[in-house]
């Protein structure tokens, strides 16, 4: 658990950058939108979610409509169903942690756990876990700040929320360069940039999911072919 | 809205962000045995889903707009180089951060 700790928290350092700073910008936003403190760092807790904390803020100044406020959030959270499927089998193996571990399944989260490389002596459930709740301390932290602060940030932070590309870059490069075979990774990246330019930058992301499923089942080889889908 | 009425919205989105994370677990439950392409995609689907979301993170770059998308791309260059070279993510990022933030505050500006 000591061991499985000290292997996590290094890990985690990318992002309490980042989401330190697009926690404390969430803050800032809610708050100067008009809403309490006590529900933006509500939601810091429990929606947990950047993009849709984001997109939550104009909803929740507008006029009451849960029934399409909550279809409007399984659209933009869609891509959470891939990162499920994605994460099925190692997340499924753990014990009471994985009812925490896939609620705090971010997309920064998702993307270290799925690319860890953990020594044969380290618990992979309990990196897992502690990955996942440094990084929701660091987005909760980083939203209370944004409420306590407001606009009085001292320096200039334009450009910061580079450090997640930068952080999901050098795993796709990590990635690239300990696998022989890249159709997966090809396959991602042509079909999302596809549906980037075909349906803009507000609705790609389930089509993206969409057609990397279907290219992926499309091209497997043989041997992995069931008579399950057809 | 009232801010009972912003509260319970709240509550919804939760649950229904929720419901994303959850629901693949919920219909292949540990003890049953997912379907062979499920269980091919949990093998491959990691690569793909790390491309889709580097590509996701560009999703704001203004390519017709000035700069282009020029600090993205001397940044993410650098990044990618560096961590091709040293494999040390956090110098890699670290540097790539710095670089993107002197690329928009004080040369493309």
């Amino acid at each position: 658990m000591k061991e499985a700790f000290k292997f996590a928290f290094p890990k985690t350092v990318p992002i309490f950058a980042g989401y330190l700073f697009l926690g404390l910008s969430f803050g800032i936003l809610a708050v100067s939108q008009g809403l309490s403190p006590s529900l933006t760092i509500f939601m810091s807790f429990l929606v947990y979610s950047g993009a849709m904390q984001f997109a939550a803020v104009p909803l929740l100044i507008g006029p009451f409509d849960p029934i399409t406020h909550f279809f409007l959030t399984l659209i933009i959270s869609a891509r959470h169903v891939f990162y499920g499927i994605t994460m099925l089998k190692p997340y499924s193996q753990m014990d009471w942690k994985k009812y925490y571990t896939i609620f705090a399944m971010t997309d920064e989260t998702f993307s270290l756990n799925v690319a860890l490389d953990i020594p044969a002596h380290i618990r992979q459930d309990w990196v897992f876990f502690h990955i996942s709740w440094l990084n929701h301390l660091y987005w909760i932290l980083g939203g209370v700040l944004g409420v306590v602060l407001g606009a009085m940030i001292p320096f200039d932070t334009t450009g910061i929320d580079f450090v997640l590309t930068a952080l999901f870059l050098s795993i796709f490069v990590d990635q690239w360069l300990s696998t022989d075979d890249h159709t997966p990774a090809i396959i991602g990246l042509l079909s999302t940039f596809a549906m980037l330019l075909l349906f803009g930058k507000q609705h790609f992301m389930i089509p993206s999911m969409l057609l990397i499923i279907m290219t992926l089942l499309a091209q497997r080889p043989k041997d992995q072919k069931g008579g399950d889908i057809q | 809205m009232t801010s009972q009425q912003q509260w319970f919205t709240a509550m919804i989105i939760a649950l229904g962000t929720m419901l994303t994370r959850y629901i693949v677990f919920i219909i292949f439950p540990a003890n049953k045995k997912p379907p062979i392409f499920i269980e091919y995609l949990g093998k491959v689907l990691p690569a793909a889903a790390i491309a889709l979301i580097v590509v996701y993170s560009y999703k704001d770059v203004q390519v017709w707009q000035y700069p282009h998308g020029l600090p993205e791309l001397i940044a993410s260059l650098a990044v990618i180089a560096l961590h091709a070279w040293k494999r040390n993510t956090l110098l890699s990022i670290l540097i790539g951060t710095v670089l993107y933030m002197l690329l928009v505050q004080f040369i493309f500006i």
